[in-house]
């Protein structure tokens, strides 16, 4: 209980220090949060599009129905397919006309169905990755009777190299960012050790455990953290509402992310404490 | 109880702060350390205190070495030698009793344990009427008082003061001076540092070590007569004062000095 109340008296004995330290704290994370935003946004605008992702077999004219279906069965066996489709060459024509809406008038008119019947092969998550795709790919393309497989291999690679950037650049500006914020935590707590050095001083000449002359010190890092990491929680939260009603539809991130992001602020505090504790209290008890 | 052993301290910028002394303080002795400014007093409370370590030699305090204490035993060290400054030293944002309370509330005493002991330490250094004052209500003396009540919160066995009159006139200096006096005839050993020549001669009785220039030039209790008893300046009105309250306390704690 001590070093909780300790923390707390030193931060409201110093309130312009503890309400700039939250503060840039909370701007930091803040900043963090938006990205985080924007990320599982993008993430899943992503999957939304990855599930979309699927490799199509055309079939020569000259296979069975029989060997359609036994082949149709061997491909959803694969670990990595999720479900196969199969397109006969009247359904195909049907498609085309349906979504060809300009040619609709010649359809009707051909002799022979120029379609080739195919196989739509969507794959389970987690393997729509280009390697996977590609992989599946020429597995499928082995077939004698498979004339040609199309999977849009450019498409899924740029989806990759954004969702790579995407995370890329969170790390380095979430990086960024927490280390600032952790230089200023580590500044409000040295200052707080300065002001209480007389205590200390005094503490350590009775026998104050070197333990209990530092824990007030983490906690009151701890405490900024967490302050902070709630005020960026509203001020993300804030601009979420701002942007959801004003501009787009936006998604808000998963609580697993928003109760991640406070603790970290509570961590970064924490950690950040405990270098300026481990500086500016490396002599005590030293001889 | 301190057994100093051939102890060498040198310090890297000034020199040889103090050179192969030795010598014993046993349980609820009176010590006087005494020499001229820069002589090695504070360094040698400073070692028996452990803020420092020998260069050379040992420092044995109670069960701990200074060759061997760990890092984490020194909190245990420290709660059994109180330590008392010429200035004071108290928080200056805490009451008396406050600045008391504080010692036993870090060395983990109980809340219901504080408060009884706090008025008993303030009423035996005899300011329990002021304990509510900020140390810039007291005097000098008052403060010294305050400090002593807080050195002795974690009832060391060793009390060390480093010229605890220094900054006193002559009648607080007396008056902190037997309080100490008393403390030690409770039982704590005391190693009462200090260059006041008219406390010297006033307690013949109590052993002296001297230094100079960080040698241990003189020790009473093993060799007294390497130099003439230091004689009292007959007359002086400090005595009469300073007889009065000795028989003041020995009358009423039977402890006082015995001159």
């Amino acid at each position: 209980m001590r070093p909780f109340r300790e923390a707390l008296t030193s931060l409201v004995r110093h309130p312009v220090l503890a309400v700039l330290s939250v503060t840039s704290i909370g701007l930091s994370l803040f900043v963090v949060g938006l990205f985080g935003l924007t990320a599982h946004n993008i993430a899943s605008a992503l999957s939304n599009v990855e599930e979309k992702v699927e490799i199509v077999a055309y079939l020569s004219d000259e296979i069975g129905e029989a060997r359609v279906r036994l082949t149709r069965s061997e491909i959803g066996s694969f670990p990595e397919v999720l479900s196969v489709r199969y397109v006969s060459k009247t359904e195909a024509l049907y498609n085309a006309s349906r979504e060809l809406t300009e040619f609709s008038d010649v359809f009707p008119d051909l002799d022979v169905n120029p379609l080739p019947a195919s196989l739509e092969i969507r794959l389970r998550a987690g393997h729509r990755g280009p390697e996977a795709v590609s992989a599946v790919a020429s597995r499928i393309s082995a077939y004698d009777f498979v004339e040609d497989v199309r999977f849009g291999r450019d498409w899924v690679n740029r989806i990759h190299t954004l969702r790579r950037i995407a995370g890329g650049a969170a790390v380095i500006l979430g990086g960024s960012f927490a280390l600032v914020a952790m230089l200023l935590v580590g500044t409000t707590v040295r200052m707080s050790i300065h002001a209480r050095s007389s205590e200390i001083a005094i503490m350590e000449n009775v026998g104050a455990t070197a333990g209990f002359i530092q824990r007030p010190f983490l906690v009151e890092g701890l405490m900024t953290g967490l302050l902070g990491g709630i005020l960026a929680l509203a001020l993300t939260y804030g601009a979420y509402r701002l942007l959801d009603r004003a501009v787009l539809e936006v998604l808000w991130m998963p609580d697993g992310w928003t109760l991640a992001g406070i603790l970290t602020g509570g961590l970064l505090g924490m950690l950040a404490a405990g270098r300026s504790v481990r500086r500016e209290l490396r002599s005590l008890y030293a001889i | 109880m301190i057994r100093f052993r051939d102890v060498t301290k040198h310090y890297p910028r000034s020199g040889t702060a103090l050179g192969e002394v030795s010598f014993h303080v046993r349980k609820g002795e009176f010590v006087f350390l005494t020499g001229p400014s820069g002589a090695g007093k504070t360094t040698v409370l400073r070692l028996v205190h452990m803020e420092i370590a020998p260069t050379k030699g040992d420092v044995m305090v109670s069960r701990f070495s200074s060759s061997r204490i760990r890092r984490r035993e020194i909190p245990q060290l420290r709660r059994r030698v109180g330590f008392v400054f010429q200035d004071f030293r108290l928080l200056e944002r805490f009451t008396a009793e406050e600045n008391v309370a504080f010692v036993l509330q870090v060395t983990g005493a109980s809340r219901s344990e504080i408060k009884p002991k706090v008025h008993r330490l303030l009423d035996h250094v005899g300011l329990a009427p002021r304990a509510t004052a900020y140390p810039n209500e007291l005097s000098g003396g008052e403060r010294q008082r305050v400090a002593i009540a807080r050195a002795l919160a974690t009832d060391p066995l060793v009390l060390l003061a480093d010229e605890p009159t220094g900054n006193l006139d002559e009648r607080a200096s007396i008056g902190v001076f037997e309080l100490v006096r008393r403390v030690n005839g409770l039982g704590t050993a005391v190693i009462f540092a200090t260059h006041d020549a008219t406390l010297l001669r006033r307690y013949q009785d109590v052993r002296v070590l001297e230094l100079e220039r960080g040698r241990l030039v003189y020790d009473s209790g093993t060799d007294a007569a390497v130099r003439p008893p230091l004689r009292r300046a007959p007359g002086a009105p400090i005595f009469e004062l300073l007889d009065e309250k000795a028989a003041a306390s020995r009358a009423g704690e039977g402890a006082g000095p015995t001159a």
